[in-house]
């Protein structure tokens, strides 16, 4: 087991750079607070990026995977946040118990919307994706009794009694939040078909209907992991902020997703979370700078702009095909600046 | 009660619909989903603040500069943004939002963050049916079905129509006819804007300015274009009816009606949807067909 593992590492893991990094990424993030002992106000945003770490995913699942461009992701995130709050004000249930069930209302709702949303595509299904959550935000605030109104749901309890504890809560969840999905949306695996199902879906859907593949079933199954794992970062996020208000379901939430995604690369697992690290991040650290600290937003787009312009597939993909090469001939992958592939031989070029 | 409505249907209708027949043009010509359409909106209101209220320009001075200031910024918005990542579809989206988020931060270093309305365009009253009704109300509405009309002589009549049209039905077709795909898409662009721009001028001294203000009515195009069918002029201006109509009845009539007015209007979109996979009058191409 342990040889097996030793081994993968050694062949599987070393020579691919991209894995490599991965793999330190993750290791790190898991031995930060050990080795540096950071401030209480590192580990509160790190988690905060990691919750977003596993919103930015499930809506590349959904959008990016199965080509279904969500502009509503907030909807997941908010009835996620709201479900478990709601929960918890009427009965009076621990965060362990009301966070899993909020994400399973948070996946029903993925399966309701879907029904309408089954029958669009393009920019059709977006723009009907998009109202969703305005409505519901709309029924909330109107509901001021029932859940608040524009107050939300105050006082929720915390997810863990000190700080480093509910960042590891958070950080395992994300680490295995993230395995699942990109298993789920492996194409190359040899056990699961549903992440080619998903490309195929993406391509072509006529296409991979007259393949014999149920692409209704198969957009259900993205829908409901969107909501299940969108779900679930907004139940982790209202109890991080111990309040469940209005804004979470706002057009920001929605956008901002898009904007980390596409960033970092769309219809890549390390895309998204490349994105939330690097935007999140930056803009927290720009607050603490004077003068820009009033303009961040601004640097924000402008950064947004200018990659666009240059790296158009986003900045993790660009950076991957920079330091990564697919050998023609065995399709495995190599390191960019190799003459010969490792494997078989043939020349990269 | 019932007049005053009627005319704020077709006012807030005849403001939407200007908006939502610009960008359901551009999405129609070039499949471009401009989310920075409302945030030129924003941009002329600011540019007709600026020139009514700080410089004292009058009414038809100030209107002629903001349309074609704004025009031309999106024109450029278009040559230097958007066409060059036009093969990415999400990166189309990604960089027109990140072009409205600019213009918002822009628009708040430099006028704050304070609520703006510009000079009136005309004074005076008139009383039509028992109701009082301000003659800016009339002045829009007249303004904006002119322009409507022209719009449609223009797609219809002129050769830069039968272009525009033409590049919509197929673009590779189109350039084989000798037509600059490009240009045609620049010029749809700079209309676009204008349309904007203008509706920003007219509804200058009703409607409340500040950066922020691009993201509500966004919703609100959005859902006008996709109900009326993406693409189609005719089903902006009907949409943009129905659409306004829902807001007024739901803000009137319903129990917390301002909260519930957005969730109403929404609610017609769905259902529009459901039945109508491509909006009322929407143009679905066949590759595009489900």
């Amino acid at each position: 087991m342990l040889k097996r593992l030793i081994g993968n590492f050694r062949w599987g893991v070393l020579p691919v750079p991209g894995r490599l990094i991965a793999v330190i990424f993750f290791v790190s993030l898991f031995v930060l607070p050990l080795i540096s002992g950071s401030s209480s106000y590192t580990l509160f945003i790190l988690a905060f990026a990691n919750i977003y770490v596993i919103f930015a995913v499930s809506w590349d699942v959904l959008s990016g995977y199965t080509g279904q461009v969500n502009f509503g992701h907030a909807l997941f995130f908010g009835v996620g946040g709201y479900g478990s709050a709601l929960l918890y004000k009427y009965t009076g249930w621990q965060p362990a118990v009301t966070i899993p069930l909020g994400a399973l209302i948070a996946t029903g709702i993925g399966l309701i919307t879907c029904l309408p949303a089954l029958r669009l595509r393009g920019p059709y299904l977006s723009l009907l994706t998009m109202s969703f959550p305005l409505i519901l935000v709309g029924v909330f605030m109107s509901f001021t009794r029932f859940a608040g109104g524009s107050y939300g749901i105050r006082e929720l309890p915390p997810i863990a009694d000190s700080r480093l504890a509910q960042y590891y809560v958070i950080l395992i969840v994300m680490t295995v939040s993230v395995l699942i999905m990109w298993k789920l949306t492996d194409a190359g695996s040899r056990y699961i078909r549903t992440g080619l199902i998903f490309h195929a879906i993406r391509e072509d859907e006529i296409t991979a209907r007259a393949t014999g593949i149920n692409t209704i079933r198969y957009k259900m199954l993205a829908f409901a992991t969107g909501g299940f794992f969108g779900g679930i970062a907004g139940a982790l996020f209202a109890h991080i902020l111990t309040v469940a208000s209005p804004p979470i379901f706002s057009l920001t939430m929605s956008f901002q997703v898009i904007i980390w995604t596409i960033f970092g690369g769309m219809v890549s697992i390390y895309g998204p979370v490349a994105g939330v690290y690097s935007l999140f991040l930056l803009m927290d650290f720009l607050r603490g700078i004077p003068v820009i600290a009033q303009h961040r937003f601004l640097v924000l787009s402008v950064l947004v702009i200018v990659m666009l312009l240059f790296m158009p597939e986003g900045v993790a993909v660009w950076i991957r095909n920079k330091i990564e090469r697919e050998c023609p001939r065995c399709k495995l992958t190599n390191v960019a600046w190799r003459k010969e592939c490792r494997a078989c031989g043939a020349h990269l070029h | 009660m019932f007049t005053l409505i009627l005319v704020q249907t077709l006012v807030n209708g005849r403001v939407y619909d200007l908006q939502a027949a610009g960008l359901s043009l551009v999405f129609g010509v070039g499949r471009i989903v401009n989310l920075a359409h409302t945030a030129f909106f924003v941009l002329a209101g600011y540019a007709m603040w600026s020139f009514t209220r700080a410089l004292g320009w009058g009414a038809i001075p100030s209107i002629a500069v903001t349309v074609v200031l704004i025009s031309l910024a999106g024109v450029f918005a278009y040559r230097f943004l958007i066409d060059r990542v036009r093969q990415h579809a999400q990166a189309v989206l990604l960089i027109t939002v990140a072009l409205a988020m600019a213009i918002q931060e822009i628009l708040l270093a430099t006028f704050g963050e304070y609520y703006r309305t510009s000079e009136r365009l005309i004074g005076g009253q008139t009383v039509i049916l028992g109701t009082t009704v301000s003659n800016e109300y009339l002045l829009v509405i007249g303004v904006v079905a002119a322009v409507i009309i022209m719009l449609w002589l223009l797609l219809g009549r002129t050769k830069l129509g039968t272009a525009i049209r033409a590049t919509a039905d197929d673009a590779e077709i189109a350039s084989t006819m000798g037509i600059s795909v490009p240009r045609t898409l620049m010029v749809t662009m700079g209309i676009a804007t204008g349309l904007a721009a203008l509706a920003a001028c007219l509804v200058g001294s009703l409607w409340i300015t500040y950066p922020m203000a691009w993201m509500e009515p966004l919703t609100t195009v959005l859902t006008i274009v996709v109900l009326g069918g993406l693409g189609s002029i005719k089903g902006s201006v009907i949409g943009a009816y129905m659409i306004a109509l829902a807001e007024l009845l739901a803000i009137q009539f319903m129990p917390s009606g301002p909260f519930l007015a957005k969730p109403f209007m929404l609610l017609v979109l769905v259902i529009v949807l459901v039945v109508r996979p491509g909006g009322l009058f929407g143009i679905i191409l066949e590759e595009e067909r489900l």
